[in-house]
C-alpha cells in the first residue's frame, strides 16, 4: 500500500523564483530565507518520497474566470508551465502520474467531492517554486506528481473545514492506494499578505505563527475560521492558508514538527515553511 | 461559523465575489491575456488599441489608461490578473504596494522589514 511519509507547507511568491533564477541566494536580503529550505532538502532525503501531490492556488495561468473550479485534480502523465506575464523563465515540465491521479479522483468522488478532472492542466509558480525549493537545479523534481488546485481567486471560497476535509479524504485515497508509492503532501500559499487594496503589504506574524503551531497537533482549531476571518486576520491572499490546512488534513497518522522557518519578509509577504512527519497509527515508524 | 464574528467590513479591502468577477470580467480577460509575450507587445505599443479588443467599460478604459491600481480594482479588477497588467507595466509588487498605499517605495519596503517585529 501506498505511504504518505509527511507535508510540506511552503510560500510560493514569484519573487523566489526569480532570486533562483538570478542566483542572488547568498544576498543578504535572501540568505536567511533559502537557508531554511536546507532542513527540507535534509528531511527530503531521509524520507525518500517518489511521488509529490502538490496543493496550491492557480493564479490565472491555467483557469481563467469563464470557468473557475473549487477543486481542480490533474490527471496527466507530464505538466507544464507557461509565460505568466511577468518574465519568469518558463519552468522544466515534471513527471505526472495519471493512473495514480484517477485512482485518486475515484476516491475523492466516493468522497462526495465533486472535483474537476484535467487531462490537459498548466502549473503555475505557485506549483513550480516549491518544487524548485525543495530539489533545486535544473532538472525536473525526482517525483511523479499530482496538481490539485484549489480557488482562491473568485469568493466564495471553499471554507477552511472543507479544504481539511478535502485533505482527509485524499489521505484515505492515498492509504487505500495498491501502490507501493511513498507519497509527499506539499502545500504551497501564504503566509499573511496582501497585494492589493489600500491595505496592500498587510502581514500579521502572530496570527501566522499561531497557524503554524496550531497545524502540527491541533490543526481542528483553525477550522471555524471563515473564509472572510481569513481574509482580515491573514491579507486577501493570505487565505492561501487554505492550501496548508489542506496538506495537513492529508495526514492521518501522528505528525510531528521536521522542521520550521518563518520569514518577514519576501517580497510583500510573511514567507514559512514547515515540514511534518506522519507517523502510522500503529505507531510503526516510517522513517528508517 | 464558531465564536470568530464574520467581518462585514474589512478595510482597504474588496472581496472579489461574483458581483466583481460580473463586474470586471472584461478588465481581468484583457489582463489574463497579457500571459502572452505577443499580447504584451501589442499593449506596450498602443494600449488603447489593445484594449479596444476586449469590449472594456468606460471606467475600465480611464482605469488602465491611469495605471492606478485602486482605480482598476474599483473598475473589477481581480489581484491575481492585475498583476500581469502590473508586470507588463514594468512595476513590482513593492511599486504597486507603495502606489495604492500613497506612499514612496522605500517607505513601503520599511513597513514591510517592520512587520517583522
Amino acid at each position: 500500500m501506498a505511504t504518505i511519509v509527511g507535508a510540506i507547507t511552503t510560500s510560493h511568491v514569484p519573487a523566489i523564483g526569480r532570486a533562483i533564477v538570478d542566483g542572488r541566494q547568498e544576498e543578504p536580503y535572501w540568505k536567511a530565507f533559502f537557508e531554511g529550505y536546507a532542513g527540507v532538502r535534509d528531511w527530503l532525503a531521509r524520507v525518500k518520497p517518489d511521488v509529490a501531490i502538490v496543493i496550491y492556488n492557480d493564479h490565472g495561468l491555467n483557469f481563467f474566470l469563464d470557468k473557475m473550479p473549487t477543486f481542480a485534480v490533474g490527471a496527466a502523465d507530464q505538466y507544464s508551465n507557461a509565460d505568466e506575464g511577468w518574465g519568469l523563465p518558463v519552468a522544466t515540465p515534471v513527471k505526472g502520474d495519471a493512473a495514480l491521479s484517477w485512482r485518486l479522483i475515484e476516491g475523492l468522488v466516493a468522497e462526495d467531492f465533486d472535483i474537476t478532472t484535467c487531462q490537459e492542466m498548466l502549473v503555475d509558480h505557485a506549483f513550480c517554486i516549491p518544487l524548485g525549493l525543495c530539489w533545486p537545479g535544473p532538472e525536473p523534481a525526482p517525483v511523479r506528481t499530482v496538481p490539485i488546485s484549489i480557488n482562491t481567486v473568485q469568493h466564495p471560497l471553499p471554507s477552511a473545514a472543507r479544504c481539511f476535509k478535502l485533505g482527509r479524504a485524499l489521505g484515505r485515497a492515498i492509504e487505500a492506494d495498491p501502490s507501493d508509492a511513498r507519497v509527499v503532501i506539499i502545500g504551497t500559499g501564504g503566509l499573511s499578505h496582501q497585494l492589493d487594496g489600500e491595505r496592500a503589504g498587510f502581514i500579521n506574524k502572530p496570527f501566522d505563527l499561531m497557524c503554524m503551531d496550531r497545524l502540527v497537533a491541533e490543526p481542528e482549531a483553525l477550522l471555524h475560521y471563515s473564509t472572510r476571518d481569513l481574509v482580515r486576520l491573514a491579507g486577501s491572499q493570505g487565505v492561501e492558508l487554505l492550501m496548508w490546512i489542506a496538506a495537513r488534513g492529508a495526514l492521518l497518522g501522528e505528525v510531528t514538527r521536521a522542521h520550521s522557518q518563518y520569514h518577514i519578509p519576501i517580497s510583500n509577504t510573511a514567507a514559512g515553511v514547515l515540514v511534518l512527519d506522519n507517523d502510522r497509527a500503529d505507531g510503526r515508524r516510517l522513517v528508517a | 461559523m464558531g465564536d470568530t464574528p464574520i467581518s462585514e467590513e474589512i478595510f482597504g479591502t474588496t472581496i472579489f465575489d461574483g458581483e466583481q468577477a460580473r463586474k470586471g470580467y472584461a478588465l481581468n480577460k484583457m489582463c489574463f491575456s497579457l500571459n502572452d509575450a505577443a499580447n504584451r507587445a501589442a499593449f506596450l505599443a498602443d494600449e488603447a488599441v489593445y484594449c479596444a479588443r476586449f469590449n472594456l467599460t468606460p471606467q475600465q478604459v480611464s482605469a488602465v489608461r491611469s495605471h492606478n491600481v485602486l482605480q482598476l480594482i474599483a473598475a473589477g479588477g481581480n489581484a491575481y490578473y492585475l498583476a500581469k497588467l502590473a508586470g507588463t507595466l514594468g512595476l513590482n509588487m513593492q511599486d504597486i504596494g507603495a502606489q495604492q498605499t500613497g506612499v514612496s517605495v522605500e517607505t513601503f519596503k520599511a513597513r514591510l522589514l517592520a512587520a517583522a517585529h
